[in-house]
């Protein structure tokens, strides 16, 4: 089966070296504007512009008939001289702010486009904020005498009692390891 | 050294996730029973066209129609119900019986979209014809400057030609019962 396998990678290999280059096909050549400067300016303006019949793909990508109305919408308007802006106003004005896959930064989306910042600011925060108060902590205080006796007597007992001593290595690591965890066992 | 209140701190951090994850469970519950009844739809496009006057345009005869355009629904003095439909859409024939109950509490204006003028009469002479001004849109161009996605698509317009009211989806008799006839009265005027 290894013959598959490879076959299988090599299909895979190829479609995703192509693929790219096919995503942003017309369905008819006769669609293109003849100029491919324009013809780039009109597809990258497509690619911003979600069909509403498929609503994951861009008009650029999809092949229903509205999708392929409004790739000659926008071609029209290229080949006119209007910016991107215009273009996208127009559409906008018609079908709302739903048809631009990447939302506008407004008042509405701040969150979402503030969003990913807020989110190392709030975490950065907190980071400094464990770290400034764990180093703020005192050392723990030495042990007590009952303390030192009662540890001596526990490990002097430990290779006797050897399934509990390797159930637990942590118990015989270094005392201030967790200085909080200590008192518990008292 | 460990007090009740590092303890209690501690227990509170570790339920943290746990109470994200809960809000979060909560937030998808919310959205998939809103989902099912109706009241959240993510697919919904709303037409921003909402309380605007109409879109420029127009739109030739169908026969046994009239054609019309934006100068007609801005002339307008009694609110009317434009429907967009075509003879190749299913959920189109579906809504007919429909609006031939519809046009005897309000006016309705077709607008054929993206069909053959012999192919949308020869719908409208096979399920009848609720529309008293019929206009027809060949290419979808007056589809997309009132931004439509599909077919069949309603809008309730105002006098002076104002959009009211859109829906995306057939209508059905509890939609023009609760909300479209109770709207269109509002605008009458007296």
């Amino acid at each position: 089966m290894n013959w598959l396998r490879l076959a299988c990678a090599t299909a895979l290999g190829f479609y995703l070296a192509v693929a790219p280059g096919l995503s942003f096909a017309v369905d008819d050549p006769s669609e293109m504007l003849p100029d491919p400067k324009a013809e780039a300016r009109a597809e990258a303006i497509g690619a911003q512009l979600r069909c509403l019949v498929c609503q994951n793909e861009s008009i650029e990508d999809s092949s229903a008939g509205l999708a392929r109305d409004l790739r000659r919408v926008v071609r029209e308007h290229v080949a006119k001289g209007e910016n991107s802006q215009q273009i996208m106003d127009w559409m906008v004005s018609r079908y709302g702010n739903f048809i631009r896959l990447r939302p506008a930064f407004s008042f509405g989306t701040v969150l979402l486009w503030g969003m990913p910042v807020l989110a190392v600011l709030l975490g950065t925060g907190a980071a400094v904020l464990f770290y400034r108060r764990r180093a703020s902590q005192p050392p723990p205080a030495p042990l007590t005498p009952e303390e030192e006796a009662r540890l001596a007597s526990l490990t002097a007992r430990a290779p006797q009692d050897k399934g509990s001593a390797d159930e637990h290595p942590a118990d015989t690591g270094p005392a201030d390891r967790d200085p909080t965890g200590k008192g518990e066992n008292v | 050294m460990t007090t009740p209140d590092t303890t209690t701190r501690r227990r509170l951090l570790m339920a943290l996730p746990l109470a994200g994850a809960g809000a979060v469970g909560v937030a998808f519950w919310k959205m998939l029973s809103g989902m099912e009844q109706g009241s959240f739809n993510p697919h919904d496009i709303h037409a921003p066209a909402l309380n605007r006057p109409v879109p420029d345009f127009t739109t030739p005869d169908l026969a046994p129609g009239k054609g019309f355009g934006t100068a007609d629904l801005r002339g307008l003095t009694q609110p009317i119900v434009l429907n967009f439909f075509a003879s190749w859409c299913i959920p189109c024939l579906a809504e007919m019986p429909i609006l031939m109950t519809l046009k005897e509490q309000i006016p309705l204006w077709g607008i054929a979209y993206k069909d053959k003028p012999e192919d949308a009469a020869g719908f409208l002479r096979h399920s009848g014809n609720p529309f008293s001004r019929l206009g027809l849109d060949q290419d979808g161009r007056v589809g997309i400057e009132w931004g439509i996605s599909g077919v069949p698509e309603t809008f309730l317009i105002g006098p002076g030609g104002v959009i009211r009211w859109h829906s995306a989806a057939p209508l059905g008799e509890d939609t023009i019962r609760d909300t479209l006839i109770p709207l269109a009265r509002t605008l009458k005027t007296p």
